[in-house]
């Protein structure tokens, strides 16, 4: 089976048991590689559908407070690229159908080689890339390459798109259409809105792509509220609050992982 | 490109060569594509060329001064030097020229609320003095490290009612000011506008501040001709992201006889730290644009260093770096000791308090124009005046006052 087909058969999956995905972010190599590792080899079990990994940058201009500081904490702990393929490898040793999506900004892929960037993806049999400072004018950089090696480029709409700019949007993109339930940074509040629905409403007339919606979704009740609606809900930030949490607490690595992955059951259950 | 230009970029897409472009997250795209558009149809407008012209004369008091220096001159026993004296101009830098512009652009496109980020703080004066002037509310983000070493604008502007943010996060200078700025525009998205100081960011950003800067140069060579009646052989201004520089240099590209030398911040040495990113940088992304960046080996921004906060910057403008591939400009760089000495012989000898950006392109100058012909003539872009350095340069100076 072609390594894209896992995000589609993922989704086919879900849309037959008239489920709503659930996909965890959390940022490679935070705290640091063991306890992430940890944290990222029993996520499946704790309900989670999809996997998004951050790969961290000094920079994250989209990300809000508490993504900013786990980036600084996993580079802090030399955390990089190539660790964060090793992460990746290491958890397909023992996990080959859940999906893996990695998520970040250009400079850090573009200084490790476009190619390098792609062979490592191949290998490693990751599923999906996302980077946030490319949008459709820059497709030449990375999209095109991805695409072209059939993994899936998703790409990201906004309440500032409109229904040509959408278009345009969807025109390179595949996995599915990463939704930002607001305008702002991650951990942002977000409000469950009529708006919002319609919105979702709107673009699913415009493609068959699931349509995952993210930023500022904190709690059982957003997840639950979206789910109506929505393929896929993303939840980041208020996981790794959890991790800054168990870091101020001092707790032990045991500890800090159990309370996050509680965290994230105590979300997947609404679903 | 073109044959024989040198002023065919940005292309449509706002890339110079392989530099430029559109790097930032979707939800500004609809947004910085609007800016473009609207700055597209301004600038042939009568009527915004006119309004830009009259605040430059009236407001700015320009066209600044073409200074012949003539005591640096003898002293250095070499050619004749200029000094193009935009620390002259209403609040002390270049900067005014650009966010003049930009403030009349937000304008026309309904824009309610100002945002811009600061290094020295003479771009968050030069932004916060045309908002009062326009009665439009600003946010101005500052590094904590700058916000410490440029005390004096951040009280001008708060006088001026602008809201200062201190940047807290990451190396606290230039840089993360413009990340904050640019979290504060995507959450705003809607009723702001950025003021970007400088020749960086999203195209069409580096194109824009460009445009408005390049009053420096086309009144340089029409006050050259007038003093000289000629062409200078040499323009020298220094680089942090490079907006003054371009200003001098854009209106010359074309004039192939003339030289241009752009200096960058060496900091505490090219192999300490320091911030010339055209020097020591590698090719990436940043704040919306590819070009020459200052990082480390995965591709991690590396935290610069310049005792001048408006060159503390670890990217260049992408114009900057096509004119360096295309060998234009010859881009130099000097340290915070010899920018220092110069500092001191500028002021002493010419009695001009220049800022600590300009003083670098003042050291390169110092040390080459000894051993240039002596019929030649250079301008060096006066681009900033020094009261708001006084505390710094004491501090290394190990001075109490």
């Amino acid at each position: 089976m072609p390594q894209q087909d896992l995000l589609k058969k993922k989704f086919d999956e879900l849309k037959k048991k008239k489920k709503c995905g659930f996909i965890s972010f959390i940022t490679a190599g935070d705290p640091d590689f063991n306890t992430s590792y940890k944290i990222l080899e029993k996520l499946p079990n704790s309900g989670v559908d999809i996997i998004e990994l951050g790969m961290p940058f000094s920079d994250p201009m989209a990300d809000g407070p508490v993504i900013q500081k786990a980036n600084d904490r996993a580079i802090k702990n030399k955390m990089n690229l190539k660790k964060t393929f090793n992460l990746i490898k290491k958890f397909r040793k023992k996990d080959i159908i859940t999906p893996i999506i990695l998520m970040g900004y250009y400079n850090p892929i573009h200084k490790f080689g476009i190619n390098n960037f792609i062979k490592e993806i191949k290998k490693n049999k990751i599923n999906g890339v996302i980077v946030v400072d490319l949008p459709p004018e820059e497709d030449n950089e990375l999209c095109l390459p991805i695409i072209k090696n059939k993994i899936h480029f998703i790409k990201l709409a906004t309440p500032t798109t409109d229904k040509n700019r959408f278009k345009k949007i969807i025109k390179n993109s595949s996995g599915f259409i990463y939704y930002i339930s607001i305008t702002g940074i991650t951990g942002a509040n977000y409000k469950s809105n009529i708006r919002l629905q319609t919105e979702i409403k709107n673009l699913k007339k415009l493609t068959r792509l699931p349509i995952a919606v993210g930023f500022g979704i904190k709690n059982k009740k957003d997840v639950k509220k979206l789910s109506e609606y929505a393929d896929a809900v993303v939840v980041g930030s208020s996981i790794i609050k959890r991790v800054e949490e168990a870091l101020k607490k001092k707790y032990n690595k045991i500890k800090l992982i159990n309370f996050v992955l509680n965290y994230i059951k105590s979300l997947t259950s609404a679903l | 490109m073109k044959r024989n230009t040198y002023k065919s970029v940005p292309d449509t897409s706002g890339h110079f060569g392989k530099y430029g472009g559109r790097f930032v997250a979707e939800t500004l795209v609809p947004l910085i594509l609007e800016v473009e558009k609207a700055y597209k149809s301004i600038k042939k407008k009568k009527k915004f060329i006119n309004e830009f012209k009259k605040y430059l004369k009236d407001y700015v008091g320009r066209p600044s001064p073409l200074y012949f220096a003539e005591n640096l001159s003898k002293k250095l026993n070499g050619p004749k030097i200029y000094f193009k004296r935009d620390e002259l101009n209403h609040t002390g830098a270049h900067k005014i020229n650009n966010t003049l512009g930009q403030i009349l652009l937000a304008k026309s496109m309904g824009k309610k609320r100002i945002i811009a980020e600061t290094g020295a703080g003479q771009h968050g004066v030069a932004t916060a003095t045309v908002c009062a002037l326009f009665n439009l509310p600003c946010t101005i983000y500052m590094g904590e490290v700058d916000y410490k070493r440029q005390m004096p604008n951040v009280f001008r502007m708060r006088l001026l009612g602008a809201k200062v943010e201190k940047v807290k996060s990451g190396s606290k200078t230039l840089k993360d000011a413009m990340n904050e700025a640019l979290r504060d525009w995507v959450t705003n998205v809607n009723n702001t506008f950025y003021i970007i100081g400088s020749v960086a960011g999203p195209h069409p950003y580096p194109e824009m501040v460009r445009d408005f800067q390049s009053v420096i140069g086309y009144e340089t060579k029409d006050q050259i001709k007038k003093a000289e009646g000629r062409l200078p052989d040499f323009l020298i201004a220094c680089v942090g992201g490079g907006s003054n520089a371009m200003g001098l240099f854009y209106p010359f590209l074309n004039d192939r006889k003339v030289k241009m030398i752009a200096v960058e911040a060496a900091g505490e040495g090219l192999n300490k730290k320091h911030a010339a990113s055209i020097a020591k940088g590698q090719l990436g992304v940043l704040h919306g644009s590819k070009t020459y960046i200052l990082q480390d080996k995965d591709g991690q921004i590396i935290e610069p260093h310049s005792i001048s906060a408006g060159l503390d910057y670890p990217g260049v403008g992408p114009e900057h770096a096509w004119l360096k591939d295309n060998k234009r400009v010859k881009y130099v760089s000097v340290t915070d000791n010899e920018a220092l000495d110069a500092f001191k012989i500028c002021t002493k000898i010419e009695g001009i308090i220049p800022a600590l950006e300009p003083c670098h392109a003042l050291a390169y100058l110092i040390k080459k124009a000894p051993r240039m012909p002596k019929n030649n003539i250079i301008v060096m872009n006066m681009c900033g005046r020094g009261d708001k350095d006084i505390f710094t340069v004491a501090k290394k100076l190990k001075i109490n006052i």
